[in-house]
C-alpha cells in the first residue's frame, strides 16, 4: 500500500499539495504511489523561481529509468522556490517525495482552486487503493 | 502514469511465484510475465552486478537442440558465425539473417560432442523455429525446440566465481569465457557457461525447468546474491554496448550497419544471408550503428528522431541515463561518413533538439570481462 497522508490534497495526476507556513504558499510533489510506479528516479527538470503557471500547466518533467513523465501544477500560482537537492540527488523523489524529495513551493493566485484537489480518500480510491 | 493493461494471456517462467513473492514488479516481456525490478530498484540492480554479484531470471529465452550427423552444417547455414571452428565445449555469438541480409535474430550457438544449441530471443523463438525449418531437408539432422523444459539463470558479478565455486565440483577456473561445462549444481544438473549480457564475469546455468526452485535457493543460500530484474538487464548491456534485438538491431539492418561484421564469416561458405552481404559490401555499407552522449541531463530513449547536418536519420535505438557513468548514453544509425568518434548531431527531445556526440562503445569500461 501506498503511503497517503492524510493532511495533504492531491491530483488525479500523482500531485500532492502540502500546506507550509505561509498561508498562500504550498509544497508540491508527487505521491508515494507515483514514486513506486516510476521506479528510479534519475533526472527531474523544474521550473526557475518567478515562473507562472495556471491550474494543471505542465510546470516540469521527472525522469526515471524505465518512463519520462509531466509535472502537473495542481493550483495556479508563482514559483517562490525550487528544491535545490533535486539535481544532484533526484532519488529523493523515491526515498522521500512528501519531505526531502518536494519539487517546487507555489504561491497560490487563488485559494478557490483547492476544492478541485482530491482528498486523501478521494486519491486512495483513484489509484485503486479503497 | 499510463498503466498497461495485460489483455494477452502471459507465459510465466518457472521462478514466476519466486518473484512475485519477492516483491518484483511483474511485466509484460516477449510473451511472458517478467520481473522488471524487485523493491531493491534498478539502479541498486545495477550496481549489484557491477560490484559484486546478481541473478537474472532469464528462462524466457528460447533454445533448439539440433543433432544428427550434419548438426553443425545446418546451425552453420542458418546462421553467419562458423560454427565448425567451435571446439566442443565452446560457444559463440552469432546471427541469423534472411534472404534480404537482414537480422532475424542475434542468438548464442554451444557445441557439444553430439548436439548444437542455439540459444534465441524469446520474442522470436517461434519466427526463428519457422525460418530456420525452411531449411532444415537440406541437412541430415533434426531440430527440436526445448525451450519449455529449461529454466535459465544468469549470475553476474565480479565475484560470481567466488559465489559458484562451493556448489559444484567442477573447477570454474578451467572454463574460460566464451565456453562451459556439463556438471552438478547443488545436486543438480547444469550446463555451466561462462557467457553473460552484462559486461562482468558471471555463468549462465541451464538446467531442468523443474529444478527451478532448489537452484534459485541454493544460488540465494550463498548470501552473496542480489536478484535483478530485467530493468537492470538493459542498462547493463547497453553500457557494453551489447546489441538489443528490436532496438538496436532488427529485419531492417545487416550485421555489417550493426558493426557485427566479426560475426560474419564470409568464407565459411554459403549460409542465409551471404549474398545479401557480399552486394552490401561491394556497394558500400550506408550507415552504421554508432554509441553517443549527450551533455543534456534529459536523456533520449529509444524511437526519439535523430539529426545528421540538419537531415532526419532515423531514430534513437537505445537510450539511458548510464547508472554507472551517470550521463546520458544511447545509440543510433549515421551515415557511415559520419559514424566516427567525435562527430556531432541532434536528437529531438520532445520537440527540442539537443547537441550528441559520436562515442566509441563500450561506454563503460571497466567491466570484468569486456
Amino acid at each position: 500500500m501506498s503511503n497517503i497522508p492524510t493532511d495533504l490534497l492531491y491530483t488525479e495526476e500523482h500531485e500532492y499539495v502540502k500546506p507550509t507556513d505561509q498561508p498562500d504558499v504550498v509544497q508540491v510533489g508527487i505521491t508515494d504511489y507515483a514514486q513506486g510506479e516510476l521506479g528510479d528516479v534519475v533526472y527531474v527538470e523544474l521550473p526557475k523561481v518567478g515562473d507562472t503557471f495556471g491550474r494543471m500547466d505542465v510546470f516540469g518533467t521527472i525522469e526515471a529509468v524505465k518512463a519520462v513523465s509531466e509535472l502537473f501544477a495542481p493550483l495556479a500560482g508563482e514559483v517562490v522556490a525550487v528544491n535545490p537537492r533535486l539535481d544532484k540527488e533526484p532519488s529523493l523523489v523515491n526515498t522521500d517525495p512528501y519531505g526531502e524529495g518536494w519539487m517546487v513551493r507555489l504561491r497560490v493566485k487563488n485559494n478557490g482552486e483547492r476544492d478541485q484537489l482530491l482528498g486523501p480518500d478521494e486519491y486512495a480510491a483513484h489509484i485503486g487503493e479503497k | 502514469m499510463a498503466q498497461s493493461a495485460a489483455t494477452q494471456k502471459l507465459r510465466q517462467t518457472p521462478f514466476h511465484d519466486i518473484h512475485v513473492a519477492l516483491g518484483a514488479k511483474m511485466v509484460p516481456f516477449a510473451g511472458y510475465e517478467m520481473p522488471v525490478q524487485y523493491p531493491t530498484g534498478i539502479t541498486a540492480e545495477h550496481n549489484a552486478v557491477r560490484q559484486r554479484c546478481g541473478l537474472f531470471d532469464v528462462s524466457h529465452m528460447g533454445e533448439f537442440e539440433i543433432r544428427g550427423p550434419q548438426a553443425v552444417e545446418f546451425v552453420s547455414y542458418v546462421t553467419t558465425n562458423d560454427v565448425a571452428a567451435l571446439a566442443v565445449g565452446q560457444v559463440h555469438y552469432s546471427t541469423i539473417l534472411n534472404d534480404r541480409g537482414t537480422i532475424e535474430d542475434d542468438c548464442l550457438v554451444y557445441r557439444f560432442a553430439d548436439k548444437v544449441m542455439m540459444v534465441v530471443n524469446a520474442s522470436n523463438r517461434e519466427k526463428d523455429f519457422a525460418h530456420i525449418s525452411k531449411v532444415k531437408s537440406r541437412f541430415d539432422c533434426t531440430l527440436k525446440d526445448v525451450s519449455d523444459d529449461i529454466a535459465l539463470l544468469a549470475l553476474q558479478g565480479p565475484i560470481a566465481q567466488r559465489v559458484l565455486q562451493p556448489l559444484t565440483t567442477t573447477d570454474l577456473s578451467t572454463i574460460r569465457y566464451y565456453h562451459f561445462a556439463e556438471g552438478m549444481v547443488s545436486g543438480i544438473p547444469a550446463i555451466i557457461s561462462r557467457t553473460g549480457y552484462t559486461g562482468e564475469d558471471g555463468f549462465e546455468l541451464y538446467f531442468a525447468a523443474t529444478d527451478a526452485r532448489p537452484m534459485w535457493e541454493a544460488l540465494i543460500a550463498t548470501g552473496d546474491v542480489t536478484p535483478a530484474g530485467l530493468g537492470c538487464r538493459d542498462s547493463l548491456r547497453l553500457e557494453m554496448g551489447m546489441a538489443l534485438y528490436g532496438n538496436d538491431i532488427d529485419d531492417t539492418t545487416t550485421p555489417l550497419e550493426a558493426g557485427l561484421g566479426w560475426l560474419v564469416k564470409l568464407n565459411k561458405g554459403d549460409f542465409v544471408g551471404r549474398s545479401a552481404l557480399v552486394a552490401q559490401k561491394e556497394r558500400g555499407i550506408p550507415r552504421r550503428l554508432v554509441g553517443f552522449t549527450t551533455s543534456e541531463r534529459s536523456f533520449p530513449r529509444h524511437g526519439y528522431p535523430v539529426f545528421y547536418d540538419g537531415q532526419p536519420s532515423g531514430e534513437v535505438r537505445s537510450g539511458i541515463m548510464s547508472p554507472s557513468l551517470g550521463i546520458p548514453i544511447g545509440t543510433c544509425y549515421l551515415p557511415s561518413a559520419a559514424a566516427k568518434e567525435g562527430t556531432s548531431f541532434e536528437i529531438e527531445i520532445r520537440g527540442k533538439r539537443i547537441p550528441a556526440t559520436v562515442v566509441k562503445m563500450p561506454f563503460y569500461k571497466k567491466g570484468t570481462h569486456l
